[in-house]
């Protein structure tokens, strides 16, 4: 009898083979969200776990949910959340910006060049991706900093009196961003130029448009899935990116991945922390959701090529 | 103009991988240098190298690290592959697009919030059936898989977009089962999508400080966690040392990868060609019959 039902409910072949990894995503991924969605609606207290139960039993029949808005009003009214919401999605627009000018010239040269190179080029391109990111930013430490290599090479060569300060600057943010996330920007960007019908080129030139305005008018706009590919894939992670600003920017930067830290490691304060991930999610939730079209899109149209 | 194009191109090339390895270079020339201060050169030295070896704590921290990474990564694959499959052949299903958002969306999630959302769950988990008991190994392997089986999915899916459907559908006709089909027909292709898969999950694992410090128990700091804390401090020769360990190790590993790849894709191009030549005998044999 239990068999029978059993067998009956049991998922079977293909029905198994989505299932585990349904349940295994569901599970840890999706209802951690909603964990979070609670916490950041709970009250804040000196105890393990430092936080309160939303429900409460309050006689033996009645069960009180108890919201707690506060921490959301916390993060609006005072000013620091706010300048980091904005900080952020400034520090991470420039650096995808930045990361497109320096990454489409390379994809376009690395696609436009002879097909033996091409992939030499492009495993010089992944090969860092699989070296630490955490060391290579740590590189640009010794590289930036006020005794470090540019400041003494411009010294040494008497451009400069006084080194310049880099470390624990903007520019330094800018920089470990666009050195980490390049690759990101490169091969969607890659892929797609790659791709392209070169024959399209060929029928403007017989129509004597210039190579210039044929890489404006054909090349640019057909690359454009490829940019918003690698602007994604550079854009939302870089907002609530920690390690950058922590290891290369100032110590007072106000980054919202860097304020969410602070609030659960030094201050333990578990429930303005997740109010703090609730927002920021809220804001990436467009652009993650335009991401996903834009990737299953792209993962199904390379069928029978 | 041609030319004037080239010269853009070649510039482009050149500055973009200066970017990219003159940091990775810095690092590797600094581990050798006999002085504390990383960026003055003091001369030859190996001494950073057996400072390294001699740091109990950095020792077992990666210990803990090359365990998680080689555990987490192999179960990645596994999950990730199913993930691929059901997205890449198996059609439109019910809750297909659910789960394709939750296999993408790992990839783009800032880790801060990955890493908050899953240590609430570990601990809410703790308090309702008392399992995972504490913090420590098993929550960073869980955590590790989950984000890196992203990564998984989306290479084999597109793997498996690229290559002929038909050759599982000949098996099919020819009467195996679909598992005997996965087995002997699909996963051999695919493998090394699966290599690269499983090499990409180890070293996301290895590298990953902010969601294990979030779901790390006190007593188990991985490498990347105690590399942070002490780069936070200011730099230090023996981390070069470090990293250059680590980047031999890849690139040893990448050119490996590299000449397996290409002699076995070399046998595949001999067996389609033999396989091809047999078929036009067999056809003009036809003919002459």
């Amino acid at each position: 009898m239990i068999r029978d039902v059993l067998k009956r409910c049991w998922p079977r072949g293909r029905a198994l083979v989505s299932a585990v990894p349904f349940l295994w995503l569901f599970l840890f991924f999706l209802v951690p969200f909603i964990i979070v969605l609670k916490i950041s609606f709970s009250d804040a207290q000196i105890a393990m776990p430092p936080y309160q139960p939303l429900l409460h039993w309050v006689s033996d029949k009645a069960l009180q949910v108890q919201l707690n808005f506060g921490n959301f009003a916390f993060l609006v009214e005072d000013n620091l959340y706010w300048k980091a919401y904005l900080n952020s999605i400034k520090i991470a627009g420039v650096s995808t910006l930045l990361c497109l000018l320096l990454g489409y010239p390379m994809a376009y040269a690395m696609a436009r060049s002879a097909a033996s190179t091409r992939n030499v080029l492009l495993l010089l391109v992944i090969l860092p991706f699989w070296t630490s990111f955490l060391l290579r930013v740590y590189a640009w430490i010794g590289i930036l900093k006020n005794n470090g290599l540019i400041n003494n090479a411009l010294m040494a060569l008497g451009i400069i009196d006084q080194p310049i300060q880099m470390l624990q600057t903007d520019f330094a943010v800018y920089i470990g961003i666009v050195y980490s996330y390049l690759p990101f920007m490169i091969l969607p960007l890659y892929a797609n130029l790659e791709k392209m019908d070169l024959t399209l080129l060929e029928a403007a030139d017989d129509l004597g448009c210039r190579p210039w305005e044929a890489f404006l008018k054909i090349t640019l706009p057909l690359s454009v899935p490829g940019m918003i590919a690698g602007c994604l894939l550079v854009f939302i992670p870089a907002v609530g990116e920690f390690v950058i600003p922590a290891l290369l920017g100032d110590p007072g930067i106000l980054m919202i991945g860097k304020v969410l830290w602070t609030e659960f490691f030094n201050n333990r304060d578990w429930p303005v922390a997740s109010a703090v991930a609730i927002a920021l999610l809220l804001f990436l939730v467009i652009p993650i959701m335009y991401f996903q079209r834009a990737q299953d899109a792209e993962a199904g149209k390379g069928a029978h090529r | 103009m041609k030319l004037g194009r080239t010269w853009f191109r070649t510039l482009s090339l050149i500055l973009g991988f200066a970017f990219l390895y003159i940091p990775i270079i810095s690092l590797i020339v600094f581990s050798f240098n006999e002085s504390r201060l990383v960026t003055v050169w003091g001369g030859f030295s190996t001494k950073w190298y057996a400072a390294l070896v001699r740091n109990q704590q950095i020792l077992d921290a990666a210990w803990l690290s090359l365990k998680v990474a080689a555990i987490s990564a192999t179960i990645a694959v596994a999950l990730g592959t199913l993930t691929g499959m059901a997205l890449a052949r198996f059609g439109p299903f019910r809750g297909r697009t659910m789960l394709s958002g939750m296999a993408t969306a790992p990839l783009v999630m800032p880790e801060v919030i990955t890493g908050l959302s899953l240590l609430l769950l570990f601990v809410t988990m703790e308090q309702l059936i008392g399992w995972p008991a504490g913090r420590g190994m098993t929550t960073i392997i869980i955590a590790h898989i989950t984000f890196a089986m992203a990564f998984v999915t989306v290479i084999v899916q597109s793997r498996l977009a690229q290559f002929d459907e038909s050759l599982e559908e000949a098996a099919q006709d020819l009467g195996a089962r679909p598992a005997k089909v996965f087995f002997l027909v699909t996963l051999p292709i695919i493998f090394p999508a699966l290599l690269s898969g499983w090499l990409l999950a180890f070293t996301l694992s290895l590298d990953d400080v902010v969601i294990a410090s979030f779901v790390a128990g006190p007593g188990s700091s991985t490498l990347p966690m105690v590399v942070f804390s002490k780069v936070r401090l200011g730099v230090s020769p023996d981390i070069n040392a470090l990293a250059t360990i680590m980047v031999a190790v890849v690139a040893v590993g990448v050119v490996v990868a590299g000449v397996l790849m290409s002699r076995q894709q070399k046998i595949r191009d001999r067996d389609a060609q033999m396989a091809l030549a047999a078929n036009q005998q067999m056809i003009e044999s036809l003919k002459k019959g």
